[in-house]
């Protein structure tokens, strides 16, 4: 077959088309190929911004500066640096769910399967946290805290477990089953917490507003630097970090995650060494959701206290997740690393932080969307070869060894 | 129903008989136990259908002995091994019962604001719509072997660029011409990544996504800043027939927007294209086997572009009715999950035209029902509207019958 494509891989074989060059470079690249997307797709978001007719550098910088990460150089004194520890302390509020959605959907990655259900798990699991969080008043803090995040991790783990126990007994697609998971956990908290609905908040004088009960103070994470009053950071973000170190244990120092790694190798080779593939779905979903239902935990119980259902249905939080873990290229490091990233890009375009004389921070917001979407548009093409390269993925882009035709009727 | 009666079928033996004849041929091999089955589903909905208006009986008696009969003719059919029909019927028999224990339970007022079939049918109808679009484009693409997760996105691309095309045109047809070409070219797009350069196609179609949402987002605020898309935009028209006096459907059809005829017609053209003409059954052969098709002298690359390019165009039609046809304003991010609804008729259709769109009506009806039961309990209408969600995870399990996806959907073609 010598016909000439429009994918450029019509060269016949030997040569290499545009995909198998990309992806060699992206193996081969290291830290660089994410560092080099990320650019790139800064680059293009700063065309855009250009196109609107203002300045990408300033406008950049601006972020950046409201970002707070300016923080970190020494030279800033005085009164920039307060401003610059305050936006730091909520670029890494933001940026600690941002790590778990993230690993979430690194760690399922790494067994071949495809979690876009972080939403769903990250909201089920605020709902869980906010329940036990505002209600068991009297309890020792430490104690309410430990169980208002056992009760996220839990409930975000059955809500995932739906989609492995589906995955492993009935084959259903994970993609299509956490999509319509994260559909449904959100009309559901739309139910719980909206008019009406049973976990509205009981104070007699609020009733015309769809918002949960607060969570109680006992159980509210402590603040580590910064004014509590003020929203400054808590302590979630080393239990985030915490988190990702134990990713890296799990998946390269633990049999479950030999078990994983092989699975998303190569599931019919797993199988023949003895690995139950299916069990494998079912435990990496359940854990893939402990850690969005913990993202969703640290949320409630760090900063927002209480869910209000206009919130639900403008959270991004898992699905940027997916964008997180892709640019990590599903290492732990790597979705600290991009976490980090996207949670100073959210904070430095929020309304409260950019200047809107230098750039509207509503149109900031947007321009957040595009580069994200940049970003995992240039990743998708070669990030199947890098981390999933032997096994599945790799068949797949063979050729289809010619099954004989179906017939049926 | 043996489950190899789907699309493989088709594929293999090509276009057999008129439809007619194969219909017949259908309905032969339904086996007598899986009738009873039939009967005893048909029984439970008769149980709920007699309660409510505008037969409206006022007891459960007669609902009872129907539901109990047809769980006699579900046990029939699981004792003769009907499995599915079986649990079918015992399903559907025991919701009639507690449908029907609903709704003797609630005023007979309530119930006839509620349950207006005519309405319901107009509103499932119009909440259909922008699913079926998104759906039929849905169907293009998996059929030619290219996931398209995108559509969501391509949806909301088509219904901002739809609503700016009629603001700047000052026609309805313009905006209506430009939401198509935009969606198409956001279909192009998905295609240079899923099919040129191989990438994964379900990551490539959420950076669609994530895409369409800042775009669309970005242009928004950049053209209509707080004031929104202004209150005189064109709107598409309503077509008015003088059926009106026809009682149900006369009702129901009199007076609907002219994109949800389109949308009816172009189930039937699509269907048409797919299974009955050559182009059809190359774009099939594409998503079934392409090198096969490509032996045959069909180039899978060209056919997964036209394909890919075709769905966004129809996905963003059901985005141009949502904003200029239904809604008449565009709003950030206002496709909220249609598109992911229409992805999820995609399967509970099983892939074709026709299935895509009565799962869409079902999904519309249970828009229209919550839309409607607020007069009931406003919180628990909220939680309807998770129905379609939940409806499709249980059909993607298999419960209501293998689904099965086109052979090569997902995968990418490369030439050797």
């Amino acid at each position: 077959m010598t016909n000439p494509g429009l994918g450029g891989g019509g060269e016949g074989p030997g040569t290499l088309t545009v995909a198998s060059r990309l992806s060699g470079y992206l193996r081969g690249g290291g830290v660089l190929v994410p560092v080099v997307t990320a650019l790139l797709a800064f680059f293009v978001g700063g065309l855009v911004v250009l196109a609107t007719g203002a300045n990408p550098i300033s406008t950049y910088r601006a972020i950046f500066e409201g970002s707070g990460l300016n923080w970190l150089f020494p030279w800033v004194a005085g009164e920039d640096r307060v401003l610059a520890a305050l936006n730091l302390q909520q670029t890494l509020i933001l940026t600690a769910p941002l790590i778990l959605t993230g690993l979430a959907v690194a760690f399922a990655f790494r067994a071949g399967l495809f979690n876009i259900g972080g939403q769903g798990q990250y909201l089920v699991g605020s709902m869980g946290a906010v329940y036990v969080g505002s209600s068991l008043d009297g309890m020792p803090a430490f104690l309410h805290v430990v169980l208002a995040i056992a009760a996220g991790c839990a409930i975000g783990a059955l809500w995932a477990g739906i989609a492995g126990l589906l995955k492993a007994t009935t084959g259903t697609n994970e993609v299509l089953s956490t999509i319509m998971l994260n559909w449904t956990a959100v009309f559901l908290g739309a139910y719980l917490f909206g008019l009406g609905g049973p976990l509205q908040n009981s104070d007699p004088t609020q009733q015309s507003i769809p918002v949960s009960n607060d969570v109680l103070g006992s159980a509210r994470l402590p603040v580590f630097w910064g004014d509590p009053e003020l929203q400054g950071l808590h302590v979630g973000i080393f239990v985030a970090l915490a988190v990702a170190v134990l990713f890296w244990v799990l998946l390269n120092r633990s049999v479950t995650g030999y078990e994983v790694r092989a699975v998303g190798f190569n599931p019919d080779a797993a199988e023949y060494g003895g690995i139950n593939a299916g069990r494998s779905y079912i435990k990496v979903m359940l854990i893939c959701g402990a850690f969005a239902g913990l993202a969703g935990a640290l949320d409630i119980l760090g900063w927002q206290f209480r869910i209000a259902t206009n919130d639900i249905q403008i959270s991004l939080v898992g699905y940027y997740g997916i964008a997180v873990a892709l640019l990590g290229r599903n290492t732990a490091f790597g979705t600290v690393a991009a976490a980090l990233l996207f949670g100073a890009l959210l904070n430095g375009t929020s309304v409260r932080n950019l200047d809107p004389t230098i750039f509207d921070p509503e149109l900031a917001t947007n321009l957040t969307y595009i580069i994200q979407g940049l970003i995992v548009l240039f990743v998708s093409a070669p990030v199947l070869v890098t981390t999933l390269s032997a096994g599945r993925l790799r068949r797949r882009l063979r050729p289809m060894p010619s099954p004989e035709v179906k017939s049926g009727g | 129903m043996s489950t190899t009666s789907d699309a493989p079928a088709a594929v293999a033996a090509g276009s057999g008989g008129t439809g007619g004849s194969r219909l017949r041929a259908r309905l032969a091999r339904v086996s007598r136990a899986a009738w009873f089955g039939w009967g005893g589903i048909a029984l439970g909905l008769i149980a709920f259908y007699i309660v409510l208006p505008p037969i409206l009986v006022r007891s459960m008696v007669p609902s009872l002995v129907l539901a109990a009969a047809g769980i006699g003719l579900a046990v029939v059919a699981l004792r003769a091994g009907e499995r599915r029909v079986g649990w079918g019927a015992v399903v559907a028999c025991l919701a009639g019962a507690l449908g029907a224990y609903g709704a003797v339970k609630s005023g007979a007022g309530n119930l006839e604001r509620v349950i207006v079939w005519s309405a319901l049918l107009a509103a499932a109808l119009r909440y259909a719509t922008p699913l079926t679009f998104a759906a039929l484009g849905g169907v293009t693409s998996e059929r030619a072997g290219v996931v398209n997760i995108g559509l969501e996105g391509m949806m909301l691309t088509g219904a901002f660029f739809g609503a700016w095309g009629a603001d700047v045109t000052s026609s309805w047809l313009g905006g209506v011409a430009i939401g198509l070409a935009a969606g198409g070219v956001m279909g192009l797009l998905h295609a240079v990544f899923a099919v040129s350069l191989r990438a994964d196609q379900i990551v490539s179609g959420t950076a669609i996504n994530f895409l369409a949402l800042g775009i669309t987002g970005y242009l928004f605020v950049k053209i209509y800043g707080e004031q929104g898309t202004p209150d005189d935009l064109p709107e598409i028209p309503d077509v008015s027939l003088p059926i009106g006096w026809i009682p149900f459907l006369g009702e129901a059809l009199e007076q609907l927007n002219l994109m949800i005829w389109l949308g009816l017609i172009s189930v039937v053209l699509l269907s048409f294209f797919l299974f009955r003409t050559p182009q059809g059954l190359r774009l099939r052969s594409v998503g079934e086997n392409p090198l096969a098709a490509d032996t045959a002298g069909i180039s899978p690359i060209r056919v997964r572009y036209y394909a890919v390019i075709a769905s966004g165009s129809l996905a963003a039609l059901g985005g141009v009715f949502l904003s200029i046809g239904f809604v008449h304003s565009f709003n950030q991010n206002m496709t909220i999950g249609k598109g992911f609804l229409g992805l999820a008729a995609v399967i509970f259709g099983k892939w074709k035209p026709g299935g895509a769109l009565a799962a869409a009506l079902l999904f519309g009806f249970s828009s229209a029902l919550a839309q409607r039961l607020p007069v009931f309990s406003p919180s628990g209408a909220v939680l309807f509207q998770a129905l379609p969600y939940v409806l499709t995870l249980i059909a993607a399990a298999g419960l209501v019958g293998r689904s099965r996806p086109p052979a090569a959907d997902g995968i990418p073609y490369e030439r050797h």
